[in-house]
């Protein structure tokens, strides 16, 4: 593909951001309900969640790895703060003798759990020289598997409200989840844009030999990048859960895939050392708007998964080309 | 001007089997371009990579401003300030040319040392390009550079680094005669900074440019150390080459018969041009060049791996068309790569697998199922006639040495029945006994009708073996050469081009 014309590169640059605009003016012609801001909300707050996941998984990808294991992690969290924040006259408690815990003691409880599992995973992948698709695969399933011991696989109900409050409450118009959405995103963009931490992640995927060899410290950094995961996801784990009303081991099953594909969408490129926030969003709003267009109109919902993969197919086969380095 | 910033005494550095350098001194006086020369494989890369602790040596003593230094990676080197521009260049393509020179290092705010400050980055790099008169934006990807840019921006890391001894690896060989005269400029600017260079290259009319003094090795061993001025470009020819051919090549004399492979005026852009010659029945016809010269990308694009933007080639008188590997193998060619391990054997695969890997066509019992009995009887029949030393040959082949998994190699060829046959390096890293017996392999080839192209970095080697030699340099044919004039100075005076400017 020809990158040297400046439309050409504009165009290349942007390609995510003029298909979702693209997207966005199409449906509010097919759709009038579309543009309503009601509507508008709805699709922020179903995709917060896995916004913010797909967010952790992107800094993996971006360091030329994956992590497979976001979705345990949100499932795993649920069920530790859930079991921690159940309202003492529910009988059937996780810990029937648990006193009554102020909020934030099950939500860091839920994000110590996913910090620890990312860097666990992180740990593997640096200092075992495991691929990082076998470490967050291990963890995936060992994560899950912890989920269902905690509840013997039953849900974890009767959470006290001012912990749903965290999912379902509002300030003015805007959702506390959009916000911390729009939080996660804007700490993730400082991390990669303007500290040294995020120059090493794209040195480490862009090319690990000059990163060693101008003395960044590789596995430590690592360590940090899937625990950055962990957190993500944790973080996501808690949104969602509060939102449910109820903790399920079984809740962020599959998310993984949704995040990566977000990410990819977005422009991260699995050869490593490429991607961007304001991509990743656009990814995350692209297949947001895809299901909340796909449903309005009517269209079946298997049919909808089946376009979801050409998308993420082909939105692959378009960044290879636009990253091929020129010979 | 005589001082001694570096010192090397008695560097020893072994791989398995072969002893790399063999006790070599070596040292580099402040502000000076020290030349290292030597053939493919004498040791001068294997002596650079033990001074920036790529691999440290064995035993020696690595001297650095009258002190006595232990080297044990690339950073640490920096830290004293060596500092290394590999042949292979090895950026963060997809990163801007600042973030590429400070990695590692960024400048940022305050003592927390967390926030990069791109302000500050970008002002600094600004000074370093414009203090070495290099008009670069800072803010560019360095992929969209060209690579003597890259290279250039190597240089200027090097710098920004303070280091005073710089080692270039073979920095012109992909450099045109402008950039060529811009590196040097920019080395002259290093030298009147008192930093020292230590410049790696093959190209004689170079190192007379460039160098102040010249090192030569051969074979792991230090030949000479003198001034330039003392030397000329015969006497550091012969200090390179002189060897004698000790080596025995079983060559057996036999009729060469019709042209059977003609190449007309091929052209890569960039690496190849006008390249024809013609190769005849039972010819082994050697192509000899430096590393960089383009052989292997000759090979290839006759092979079909690689695009050629003009050029016809004619088997038996007949033109044929070959875009991929898939034609040329039905032209009737076998292709033995450089690289056994990178594309050649599979190694977790048995020796059986391995031989007959290109040949499954013939072994179709239908229904897609394929004929073990007659794999394993053609398997046994190679291993026999090649002496492949396996226990069976359902053994693993990464276990085989390299003599033996390069037999298997052209077991797999000879599989098909090519009438031609390339072979790129087909000695390379293999001890001396299988080497004869590889040679002895190629010479029976040849007596049978076969017609071989054999790439060879060794001259006695191609001496030895060749009914003619091609030279190649810089993407050209220099010379084709019959056997009875082969010496190993006038191929060296062909592949570093002296007698040849043409541009």
């Amino acid at each position: 593909m020809n990158t040297s014309g400046s439309i050409g590169r504009i165009l290349n640059k942007y390609t995510i951001f003029i298909v979702l605009f693209v997207m966005a003016v199409a449906l509010s012609f097919l759709s009038p309900y579309f543009l309503t801001p009601q509507n508008l909300i709805n699709v922020l707050i179903t995709e917060s969640g896995r916004g913010i996941l797909a967010i952790g998984v992107a800094f993996t990808i971006i360091s030329k790895g994956i992590d497979l294991s976001v979705g345990s992690i949100v499932s795993l969290t649920s069920v530790v703060a859930a079991s921690l924040i159940q309202d003492p006259s529910y009988g059937a408690r996780i810990f029937p003798g648990l006193p009554l815990l102020p909020v934030f003691v099950p939500v860091l409880a839920g994000l110590a759990a996913g910090i620890l599992i990312g860097a666990i995973n992180g740990a593997l992948i640096a200092y075992t020289a495991i691929p990082p698709f076998i470490a967050t695969l291990g963890s995936m399933i060992v994560a899950r598997g912890l989920g269902l011991i905690l509840t013997n696989a039953y849900p974890v109900p009767m959470l006290r409200p001012e912990f749903k409050q965290i999912g379902q409450g509002s300030l003015g118009p805007i959702p506390y989840v959009v916000i911390v959405f729009i939080l996660v995103a804007i700490v993730a963009y400082i991390l990669l844009n303007s500290t040294k931490f995020g120059k090493n992640i794209y040195a480490i995927g862009g090319n690990i030999n000059a990163a060693r060899t101008s003395g960044i410290k590789v596995e430590k950094n690592l360590v940090f990048i899937y625990g950055f995961s962990g957190l993500c996801a944790s973080i996501a784990g808690i949104l969602i859960t509060a939102r449910a009303a109820s903790g399920i081991a079984t809740l962020g099953n599959n998310y993984e895939l949704d995040a990566i594909a977000a990410a990819t969408i977005g422009g991260t490129s699995h050869a490593g050392g490429i991607g961007t926030i304001p991509g990743i969003i656009a990814g995350i709003l692209i297949l947001g708007i895809l299901n909340n267009g796909l449903l309005l109109l009517g269209i079946s919902p298997y049919l909808q998964q089946v376009i979801k993969g050409v998308i993420i197919v082909v939105a692959v086969i378009f960044d290879m080309r636009k990253n091929a380095i020129r010979r | 001007m005589d001082e001694n910033i570096l010192e090397m005494r008695s560097i020893v550095r072994t791989f398995p089997g072969v002893k790399a350098l063999n006790s070599v001194d070596f040292h580099l006086k402040k502000g000076t371009v020290h030349a290292l020369m030597g053939e493919n494989g004498a040791g001068k890369s294997t002596l650079m990579k033990c001074l920036v602790g790529i691999n440290p040596p064995d035993s020696g003593d690595i001297i650095l401003k009258s002190k006595k230094v232990t080297i044990l990676n690339p950073l640490t080197a920096l830290k004293l300030g060596i500092a290394m521009i590999y042949q292979e260049l090895n950026p963060v393509a997809e990163r801007s040319v600042m973030e590429n020179i400070w990695l590692g290092r960024e400048p940022t705010y305050g003592k927390i040392g967390f926030f990069v400050d791109h302000k500050a980055m970008f002002q600094k790099t600004k000074e370093l390009l414009a203090d070495l008169e290099l008009d670069l934006n800072p803010h560019q990807k360095v992929k969209e550079l060209s690579i003597a840019k890259m290279q250039m921006i190597e240089i200027a890391k090097a710098v920004s680094y303070n280091a005073d001894i710089v080692i270039m690896d073979e920095p012109t060989s992909a450099l045109t005669p402008n950039e060529v005269d811009h590196l040097f400029s920019m080395i002259r600017k290093l030298k009147q900074r008192g930093v020292s260079v230590i410049y790696i290259s093959h190209k004689m009319e170079e190192i007379f440019r460039i160098a102040d003094e010249v090192t030569v090795l051969r074979d792991g061993n230090k030949v000479l150390t003198r001034p330039i001025a003392e030397m000329n470009i015969g006497t550091l020819i012969s200090a390179m080459v002189g060897r004698d051919l000790t080596e025995m090549f079983p060559k057996i004399e036999c009729p060469i018969g019709d042209i059977r492979l003609e190449v007309r005026h091929f052209e890569v852009p960039g690496l190849l041009h006008d390249i024809s010659f013609d190769l005849r029945r039972g010819e082994i016809l050697g192509v000899s060049g430096l590393v960089g010269a383009g052989r292997t990308e000759l090979m290839e694009t006759i092979f079909g791996l690689r695009k050629k933007s003009a050029g016809e080639l004619l088997v038996d008188g007949k033109p044929v068309q070959i875009d991929s590997p898939v034609d040329a193998i039905k032209a009737g060619m076998g292709f033995l790569t450089e690289d056994r391990r990178l594309t050649g054997i599979v190694p977790v695969l048995s020796v059986k697998v391995n031989t007959v890997l290109a040949h499954l066509d013939g072994y179709n019992g239908g229904f897609g199922f394929l004929e073990q009995r007659k794999m394993t009887k053609d398997c046994i029949e190679y291993k026999n006639k090649l002496s492949i030393k396996t226990p069976t040959i359902e053994a693993l082949i990464q276990n085989l040495s390299g003599g033996n998994q390069q037999k298997v190699l052209v077991a797999r060829w000879l599989l098909n029945n090519p009438d031609i046959l390339i072979l790129d390096e087909p000695t390379r890293g293999i001890d001396v006994g299988a080497k004869a017996e590889i040679h002895s392999i190629i010479t029976k080839l040849a007596s049978e009708g076969k017609s071989i192209i054999m790439v060879s970095s060794e001259l006695p080697e191609i001496i030895g073996m060749s009914d003619r030699v091609m030279v190649v340099c810089q993407g050209r044919i220099t010379a084709i050469l019959d056997r009875k004039d082969l010496d190993q100075e006038t191929i060296m005076r062909y592949a570093t081009s002296i007698e040849n400017h043409a541009a």
